[in-house]
């Protein structure tokens, strides 16, 4: 039953652009139903996911399928509903945000395409989770592939979109490439294209290693892991931004799926697996972090608090193969747990926040955060909202970041504390990441909800910025709703993770542990909404005391200046300035400072950027040395259409010889 | 009956090669697909549904609906013959025959699934493939080239003919589809090229490259 439910879901989903498609190219009533369609198969999604998350075992069916390739193989277990309530969760929310903040009488160039590339997208990716079959699985994974593609070139006129696009196709193929030669290889180890975990048998320590390794790449470059993550900062920041938070929320998701699916597939992993997924994270979190106090486009900095993101999950990937290298079930059920607890959470705060800047830009029509200012005045539902997903992306209780957090934190320690074993250092390079981590998104939050919502505009718009409308405010309260009920509840989360982690870790099944004998969730459920009733309590009387002096109509910087000025307020970078010099080694930042001369100095300018150190130090120019070393073979390509077809024929005349001898 | 309809299949393969009149080239690939038509009646001993749908739809499409679009097409741009050839229609002429020889050469020993098939199918196919084949590389006008791709692909749906029982279908209408829909593309495409360079010589796509 829930297999087919997740099929209509996967159908409904891949046909929800088709009547805004064939509507008219300013019809409300095409993307009416485009949504209604949308958000049915959510609906289905969200219950299907829901009943195998319930269920103990996974279901399966096979139907024939006349194609090569043979059958259609499905699969659902924990691990595939944990992604699919994420996929329909975000996705329902996101395209009823999407009917105000993107209506295709605004938008009548490209409105239908983006209907119609976000419906086959959901569509794909909810066919992928559940897809048990390699063909299928890599069938799955070019449609959500492509369909991402038009998605980030929905506004395809703009120089930087294109520019953004081109770099995501780059990037997406060669993530393909690698998938292509981890199912070859997987096929060649297990004898059948369906996916079932190896026998152990089966695949050498060598084949496995390079299945992971090749596993690793492909999932990795699709999920923004450092240092695959270079397509990422871009194409998220030149989308729509609900189409930036399906991204961001749920589509690097499925590279983190892939890489969980991949560690459930492989033979129980060697060390140095666990190892490299924990380095790798903290690298991957480190590098987000710091990147993202370095810019000052909006939607730019919360791309690179993805990276940042995917490398917690990571983190706590990396520990739970580390549990599994090591036999030890309460380090793989906490690091599971916190991975994927981190990918809902995730999921949940950064489409808030990327539908939080949607509605920045949609006011305001800027996403430079040094031309912003005062928005709270002005948006104090969007300020509010927005300073909830920050602060969960911090990590700060009692929201659910926190709680995702302090599983992988728990785990880590009880490695450290582990008797006899030398393990402790992977738990030494992880805790201060996170701690190092935890801090910096704090500072670089700061900035942004400062510079963003507080203090005096900075500059006059054309048309004053005017808070969102009920559809745009509507999701992302039920976003923060979210949040705060997994911070307040975690307990309610629990038996959810429990099943994922019995899941994924099947080949030592029987030795699955209740998350509530590992960290203190249900204490911390009892003492989260404790603590806030009291504060709120706390803050109506306090409120009720001074409301006297409650909402003073006096301006913000009213401390007594002579002529204020808003360009007297500290900028988005002049506030991270230090933390960035403090990384300067690893951000090489460009700046033109101004030359300031003589007593009178003619009227200067100032101009910084931070462009991406691994895109620009490495995969341009490898990629420019390539394109030059393959230069001589241009001469191939002289564009007469008679010799390519000549090449054509004498391929076709060698294999032909090569078949018949 | 059906040998002498591939050999006629072959022989009209000849003629495409040697002849530089459009409308004779056209007539030639139009010929082959309607024998393409009857053929899959003759070479299967009991006739279903199936094989008299596919039989119908090859007879209209290759041999009627295609051809009336290359006639219209050489009409509106004005072209009656290939004038200057890449390749010469005597050398073409050589090369096909030494496109059969070899296909008749590697029908024997390909390695085909399915027990053994008509070797004389097999050679008649590659022979066909390999004339569409000269055909692209030897001449200068698109419209040429267009048939050269036609009678291409009535040497894979030969091949196809081996294989009407295995294959689903589906694919086989998908694929006389697929032939229909690229050369109403081409059409388009042609048309475009007559417009861009007031000429269908395919030398001046060479400034497409970048």
């Amino acid at each position: 039953m829930a297999l087919e439910l997740i099929l209509i879901a996967a159908l409904l989903s891949a046909v929800s652009g088709i009547p805004s498609a064939l509507a008219g190219a300013a019809s409300r009533r095409g993307q009416q139903v485009s949504a209604i369609l949308g958000i049915a198969a959510s609906v289905a999604g969200i219950a299907a996911a829901v009943q195998v998350l319930g269920s103990s075992g996974a279901v399966e069916r096979t139907y024939l399928w006349n194609l090569p390739g043979g059958i259609v193989r499905l699969r659902a277990d924990a691990l595939s509903a944990g992604f699919l309530l994420s996929i329909h969760v975000i996705s329902a929310l996101a395209t009823v945000y999407g009917l105000e903040y993107w209506p295709q009488a605004a938008h009548p160039a490209n409105g239908r395409k983006l209907r119609l590339s976000w419906g086959l997208m959901t569509g794909a990716m909810t066919l992928l989770v559940v897809a048990s079959n390699a063909i299928l699985f890599l069938v799955a994974w070019e449609v959500m592939a492509l369909a991402g593609f038009f998605l980030v070139t929905t506004e395809s006129h703009k120089e930087d979109v294109r520019e953004a696009g081109w770099v995501y196709f780059v990037a997406t193929h060669a993530s393909s490439l690698a998938l292509f030669a981890f199912f070859a290889l997987y096929r060649v180890a297990s004898g059948s294209f369906d996916l079932r975990p190896l026998d152990e048998m089966a695949a050498g320590p060598a084949t496995a290693n390079v299945l992971f390794l090749l596993a690793l790449v492909g999932f990795g470059i699709k999920a923004g892991i450092f240092p695959f993550h270079v397509w990422l900062p871009s194409a998220h920041a030149n989308s729509p931004s609900h189409v930036s938070a399906m991204l961001s929320g749920v589509l690097i998701k499925l590279g983190v799926y892939g890489v969980m699916r991949a560690c459930w597939l492989l033979p129980v992993p060697p060390l140095w697996w666990g190892v490299l997924l924990t380095v790798l994270g903290a690298c991957s979190g480190v590098y987000g972090v710091v990147f993202a106090i370095g810019q000052h486009d909006l939607k730019r900095l919360l791309a690179y608090h993805s990276i940042e993101n995917i490398g917690i999950i990571f983190l706590g990937l990396g520990l739970a193969v580390f549990g599994q290298a090591c036999h030890e079930p309460a380090w793989v059920a906490l690091g599971i747990a916190g991975a994927m607890l981190h990918v809902w959470n995730h999921g949940l705060f950064k489409s808030l926040l990327f539908l939080g800047a949607g509605s920045v830009l949609h006011a305001t029509g800027t996403r430079e955060i040094d031309h912003l200012g005062g928005l709270a005045k002005r948006m104090p539902w969007t300020s509010g909202l927005f300073m909830v997903g920050a602060a969960a992306i911090c990590g700060l209780p009692p929201l659910n970041g926190f709680i995702s957090e302090l599983l992988i934190y728990v785990g880590y320690f009880r490695v450290v504390i582990a008797p006899n074993f030398t393990g402790w250092s992977l738990g030494a390079l992880a805790i201060p990441a996170l701690g190092l981590i935890g801090g910096l998104a704090v500072a670089c939050f700061v900035k942004v909800h400062g510079a963003v919502f507080l203090g005096e505009a900075r500059k006059e718009f054309e048309h004053p910025p005017h808070e969102a409308g009920l559809r745009m405010l509507g999701p992302m309260g039920a976003l923060a709703a979210l949040c705060f009920a997994i911070g307040l509840l975690p307990v309610l989360a629990a038996p959810g993770l429990e099943a994922i982690g019995a899941a994924w870790a099947s080949r030592t099944a029987g030795e699955t542990l209740l998350l509530g004998t590992l960290a203190p969730l249900e204490l911390l459920s009892m003492v989260g909404p404790s603590l806030l009733l009291v504060a709120l309590v706390l803050f109506a009387l306090l409120a009720y005391k001074g409301r006297a002096a409650w909402r003073a109509p006096v301006p913000t910087w009213g401390c007594g200046y002579a002529a204020p000025s808003a360009r007297m307020q500290y900028t988005a970078s002049s506030f991270g300035q230090m933390l960035v010099g403090l990384y300067r080694w690893l951000l090489i930042p460009r700046a033109k400072p101004p030359h300031v001369t003589g007593l009178f100095p003619a009227s200067s300018a100032f101009h910084s950027e931070q462009p991406d150190v691994v895109l620009d130090r490495a995969v341009h120019p490898t990629m420019k040395a390539a394109a030059h070393s393959v230069m001589p073979l241009r001469m191939f390509q002289h564009g007469r259409v008679q010799f390519y077809a000549l090449y054509i024929l004498l391929t076709l005349l060698a294999l032909l010889a090569v078949v018949s001898t | 009956m059906f040998k002498l309809l591939l050999t006629l299949i072959v022989f009209l393969n000849f003629f495409a090669l040697g002849s530089s009149r459009m409308r004779a080239i056209i007539r030639t690939a139009g010929l082959q697909g309607a024998i393409l038509g009857l053929l899959t009646l003759v070479a299967h001993e009991h006739i279903g549904s199936r094989q008299v749908i596919v039989a119908t739809l090859t007879f209209a499409i290759k041999g009627v609906v295609i051809p009336s679009l290359l006639f219209r097409a050489i009409r509106d741009a004005h072209i009656r013959r290939e004038v200057e050839p890449l390749l010469g229609f005597v050398p073409s002429l050589l090369f096909g025959g030494l496109g059969t020889a070899l296909a008749v050469l590697f029908a024997g020993r390909l390695p085909l699934d399915g027990g053994t098939p008509d070797a004389y199918f097999v050679s008649t196919a590659l022979s066909t493939i390999l004339t569409g084949f000269i055909l692209i590389i030897a001449r200068h006008k698109a419209i040429t080239q267009v048939v050269g791709y036609l009678i291409l692909e009535n040497g894979i749906f030969v091949f196809g003919l081996l294989l009407i029982e295995a294959m689903p279908f589906f694919v086989e209408m998908g694929v006389l589809l697929d032939v229909f829909v690229g050369v109403f593309i081409m059409g388009i495409i042609i048309n475009r090229i007559q417009r861009t360079f007031s000429s269908l010589d395919t030398v001046h796509l060479e400034r497409l490259k970048d």
